[in-house]
């Protein structure tokens, strides 16, 4: 006994300085990488929204065209693959092993090769801008983030580092995929049987499984993107007898999962803090992990959705239609459970129930704009209008990005040890919420009157609704700057110390563990009965 | 959930022996294919996407020449009549003259017609361009059938050079009596000589 103890010590040391994290295959450390990389390009993304929104304060020119273009791009790229997609892998990298109450991730060397692709990703995306001022090349990618041919393929030196970011953190994310499926398969505690598996480790095995599925394609596409570009191939240029077409279906068999693969994770942590501060057990189980099957399957079936424009056949169109609205019926489901969670719970409002409570609010009506989208009659108007803009903001801030910053919340006294300051993070939400609403409002407004999206200047009787709509984007972003002083706080060692159980109505394995926990957890598995 | 947890810690399970180790590979190595599965499907799509378009018409994809025994035989319907159109476009970095001889014919399904674009290079240096045809509305382009076409084919037009291109096809018999009329159109590209 004394000699088991003796080695639990010393496992318990770790290296010190930045060797620790450069070499690290500790889940642990691994997530807090995530989570602190994707909250650099969170604001990295976020100050290129206050320049795309500054730009728009008022209908003038300040940048080139060819700049805007570029900085719209990025934002796009750096908001999707950078900020979000760790976010959730991070989280799963910290909880999934604690929930499952395993030791580790099950291959953690390629878990340790899995973060440290997404650095050198994120600097190839922001690099040309760089060299722009350098006089090299003229800057970053500029053709939206959908990359679409043929402005992809006769685009300059920014398109060929943005497909070798892809490539990067196409590596990254499938091998965090991989890592995630075989841990959740094998690494299961005693008696953890799939169906007792807590909800948020179910959602991130689906979309661990549609990010195996779908990103290779994207892959060999830009594969191909890459060939017609320098090696005279032509799969996506008509003057060969390719299709432009072709890319839009290679990148939105790609694209259309994705925005599951970004909304997943979080639907799969908000039944865990719905459940808490309402202290009611969660409503639904099954019926929410067989809502999961239905969005993953359904998401790889409906991708022409985002093509409706683009010339398809009436029978083809009626398809995508029909197949994109059946999936708000599972969507549905998850909304129906997590409304009767709380139904007459002993509901308090602490920072991570207000952000899931506004996630449920905000992605509410980026699902139901997203019905109308979903329309082929009634897209052909708000295709590619600030309509849209509005509606996937609504769906991928007010889904993904607020259920982030609600399991940040949730699990930051969990992971630090320390209770970050309430009263500030009730000003981040309140904030964050009406900086988010007076952004995105005048936007749906915009889309309707007819303003396009990706134009530096607009007419002038779109001036008044575009000025408001830059105001809630100060308020947005600035809103931010409290959740990073909130953090760094806390980081450190400011705040009372949390409980094992943190919060009153906290379940599962994880809030079994000391707050916060040691460096390595459940070596002996625990056995659930 | 109400799940019980038993924290005193039982010797059950100890860390990852051999076993399971074998165990985390096999399921890497099956995911693993089923990336580059995914990877390869991905290319697949090509393919795929092109004979869908073919099968279907899709994108006005007309599919290739037929051959010329395929109209032995081959009655004209004389009951019904079908306007085909003709345009033409040259893409930038051409500095051609391109326009069809007409701009419409009125033809039987079933009957065989020759028409002809003209090209001309005015300019002072021979330029390679390719023809891409395509057939609007999509569901008619495989109902258009070619038996002769200057598609797909790189043509080098010396300077002050005029050429007749020859277009000889028929509209099939068993177009749907719907489509009155077909737009046929042809575009130049330039072929820019890869080094």
């Amino acid at each position: 006994m004394n000699a088991a103890h003796a080695h639990d010590a010393h496992h318990d040391e770790h290296p010190s300085g930045m060797t620790r994290w450069l070499f690290t295959t500790n889940h642990k450390d691994i997530g807090r990488l995530y989570i602190g990389f994707s909250i650099i390009m969170f604001l990295v993304g976020g100050i290129l929204a206050m320049l795309i929104r500054t730009e728009l304060l008022k209908p003038q020119l300040l940048f080139s065209p060819e700049l805007y273009n570029q900085i719209i791009t990025v934002h796009g790229l750096v908001m999707v693959f950078a900020a979000v997609m760790p976010a959730t892998t991070g989280l799963a990298n910290y909880l999934i092993p604690m929930m499952i109450g395993a030791p580790d991730m099950a291959l953690p060397r390629l878990n340790n090769w899995g973060f440290w692709l997404l650095p050198p990703a994120a600097v190839l995306l922001v690099m040309p801008f760089i060299l722009m001022l350098f006089g090299i090349g003229n800057g970053a990618i500029d053709t939206g983030w959908t990359m679409y041919a043929p402005l992809s393929v006769q685009g300059g030196l920014g398109v060929d580092f943005a497909i070798f970011a892809v490539y990067l953190m196409g590596a990254s994310s499938l091998l965090s995929s991989i890592n995630i499926i075989v841990t959740i398969f094998n690494m299961r505690a005693p008696g953890m049987t799939m169906m007792k598996m807590p909800i948020f480790v179910w959602s991130w095995l689906i979309t661990a499984f549609l990010l195996i599925a779908v990103f290779p394609p994207l892959v060999a596409g830009v594969t191909m993107l890459l060939a017609d570009r320098h090696f005279g191939t032509h799969f996506f240029n008509a003057a060969g007898g390719g299709d432009p077409v072709l890319w839009e279906h290679l990148f939105w068999f790609f694209g259309h999962p994705e925005v599951y693969i970004l909304l997943l994770p979080t639907t799969g942590i908000m039944p865990h803090i719905l459940s808490t501060f309402s202290r009611k057990p969660v409503y639904g189980y099954k019926a929410q992990v067989y809502s999961f099957w239905a969005i993953g399957v359904l998401s790889v079936v409906v991708w022409a959705h985002h093509m409706f424009t683009s010339g398809m056949p009436v029978a083809a169109q009626l398809y995508f239609m029909y197949a994109t609205m059946a999936i708000s019926i599972p969507v549905a489901i998850l909304f129906f459970c997590w409304f009767a969670t709380i139904w007459q719970g002993s509901m308090t409002f602490e920072t991570p129930m207000l952000f899931a409570l506004g996630y449920i609010v905000l992605f509410g009506v980026g699902g139901l704009t997203g019905l109308i989208l979903s329309d082929a009659v009634a897209d052909q108007q708000y295709h590619n209008s600030y309509f849209l803009v509005a509606h996937f903001h609504y769906a991928l801030f007010g889904g993904p990005v607020m259920g982030i910053i609600a399991a940040t919340y949730y699990y930051l006294p969990k992971i630090t040890g320390r209770m970050y300051n309430e009263t500030l993070g009730k000003w981040h939400f309140w904030q964050t919420l009406i900086g988010f609403n007076l952004t995105f409002i005048p936007q749906f407004f915009l889309g309707i009157a007819g303003m396009p999206r990706r134009i530096p200047d607009y007419a002038l009787q779109f001036a008044h609704l575009n000025m408001l709509s830059s105001v809630g984007a100060y308020i947005l972003g600035s809103a931010q700057l409290l959740l990073v002083y909130n953090l760094i706080q806390v980081m450190r060692g400011v705040g009372k110390k949390a409980t094992t159980q943190v919060w009153e109505g906290a379940q599962g394995l994880e809030f079994t563990l000391p707050s916060p926990p040691p460096y390595h957890t459940f070596e002996t598995q625990p056995v659930i009965q | 959930m109400d799940r019980h947890v038993d924290s005193g810690r039982t010797p059950s399970a100890g860390p990852a022996g051999p076993t399971e180790g074998g165990h985390h590979r096999r399921v890497t190595f099956i995911l693993a294919v089923v990336v580059l599965g995914f990877f390869g499907f991905g290319f697949a799509l090509v393919p795929l996407y092109n004979s869908f378009c073919k099968l279907t018409g899709l994108n006005g994809k007309t599919g290739g020449p037929v051959e010329a025994s395929a109209v032995v035989g081959m009655k004209a319907d004389r009951a019904r009549e079908v306007k085909v159109g003709f345009t033409s476009t040259v893409m930038p970095g051409l500095n051609w003259r391109f326009k069809p001889l007409h701009n419409y014919i009125v033809v039987h399904p079933g009957a065989v017609t020759r028409t002809s674009y003209l090209v001309s290079n005015p300019s002072n240096h021979a330029e390679t361009g390719q023809a891409i045809m395509s057939v609007v509305p999509g569901r008619a382009a495989r109902y258009f059938k070619k038996l002769e076409c200057f598609c797909f084919h790189q043509e080098t037009i010396k300077a002050g050079e005029s050429r007749n291109m020859r277009l000889v096809f028929f509209v099939s018999p068993h177009i749907p009596k719907d489509v009155r009329s077909i737009i046929v159109s042809y575009a130049f590209f330039p072929v820019k000589k890869h080094t």
